[in-house]
């Protein structure tokens, strides 16, 4: 009679051990798949009227910032962090590239001008680029190895410590 | 000569008539091939589009949503069946790209299984549980049922059958 008594208590065990591993996990941050595999190339003609492309900066570690004019606050608050990460490390070799989601031209231009982008900066016409690096939200930004490899994806805005990290094991790395 | 002409004409009317029938037919049938085309299509960039999850809403379908990354997105779905890539491509494609995640169902594999079985499950065991409780509920039920006296029993047998002689 008495492991009558245990089968409810033991029954409910499976379904708490779901529930822990299921509330545990954060439903917002989705792992992407692109993460330690080759970078998606792409080739944009950025908003000076060049061109930029993957293919090109390879050999370089590249931050790929994708942002939006209408993303407030998160694309503000680090945008200033952005440029400021490439006046210091661009000597070391360190490449940046933003790409502009879905926004009107006169306001991404205003945006470039707000934070002096000095880097290069191209609208992605058809979502393209965004939709083969997995982009859903902005900002997002890839760190890329020298062998155009995503080291790193990161969602949201990104804080100096952590930016500061990444480039150094970028600029580092093979 | 006259009514030979005649004859002439009117073939030569009908065969015109007949001419002008077939090519309006053609061109009929053939406007209708390209809208069915164009209309298998659409009906394909659907079917796919809407297994597809929209990355940026809640609970969307790239079918269904509004937001201007599921218009890029069916757009690239369109594209991707023109250039002749079937249904398991393209999401093998968008699956590279945001995981697995972005399929509406979980494939039925791996840990995903539990949640395709995990119900059938519930329900076979739920019916043998509602079936063991309810079986013995009824024999329960059958065990307690009072038993009469013999004595009174005997003497209600009694009575009853006094009264329906008297």
């Amino acid at each position: 009679m008495s492991w009558k008594k245990l089968l409810i208590p033991l029954a409910s065990v499976p379904l708490i051990l779901l529930l822990a591993y299921g509330f545990r996990t954060d439903p917002k941050a989705i792992p992407s798949p692109l993460v330690q595999k080759a970078a998606p190339d792409f080739r944009l003609k950025a908003f000076d009227g060049g061109e930029v492309s993957l293919a090109e900066l390879k050999g370089k570690p590249l931050v790929l910032n994708f942002w939006a004019s209408w993303c407030y606050p998160a694309c503000y608050e680090e945008a200033p962090l952005l440029e400021a990460t490439w006046k210091k490390f661009k000597d070391q070799g360190l490449m940046m590239v933003g790409v502009d989601i879905q926004d009107k031209e006169a306001n991404a231009r205003e945006f470039l001008q707000r934070f002096g982008f000095t880097f290069p900066n191209a609208p992605d016409p058809g979502s393209k680029v965004s939709i083969d690096y997995g982009v859903y939200g902005v900002p997002e930004t890839f760190f890329i190895d020298r062998q155009g490899r995503i080291v790193y994806k990161h969602v949201g805005a990104l804080t100096p410590e952590f930016v500061e990290a990444q480039v150094q094991s970028l600029l580092k790395g093979k | 000569m006259i009514r030979r002409r005649g004859t002439c004409a009117s073939v030569r009317r009908t065969a015109r008539a007949l001419m002008v029938g077939v090519a309006l037919l053609l061109w009929s049938g053939a406007t209708n091939v390209h809208a069915a085309t164009n209309f298998d299509l659409e009906d394909r960039v659907r079917e796919i589009a809407s297994e597809l999850r929209c990355v940026v809403c809640q609970n969307l379908s790239v079918a269904d949503s509004p937001s201007d990354l599921a218009k890029e997105m069916r757009n690239l779905v369109r594209e991707q069946v023109q250039q002749g890539k079937s249904r398991e491509e393209i999401q093998a494609y968008f699956v590279s790209r945001y995981g697995e995640y972005v399929l509406l169902s979980p494939p039925k594999r791996g840990f995903n299984l539990l949640v395709w079985g995990l119900p059938f499950l519930a329900i076979v065991v739920g019916g043998g549980v509602v079936y063991l409780v309810a079986r013995r509920w009824t024999e329960q039920a059958s065990a307690n049922r009072p038993v009469a006296d013999p004595a009174y029993a005997e003497r209600v047998r009694r009575e009853l059958k006094d009264r329906e002689q008297g």
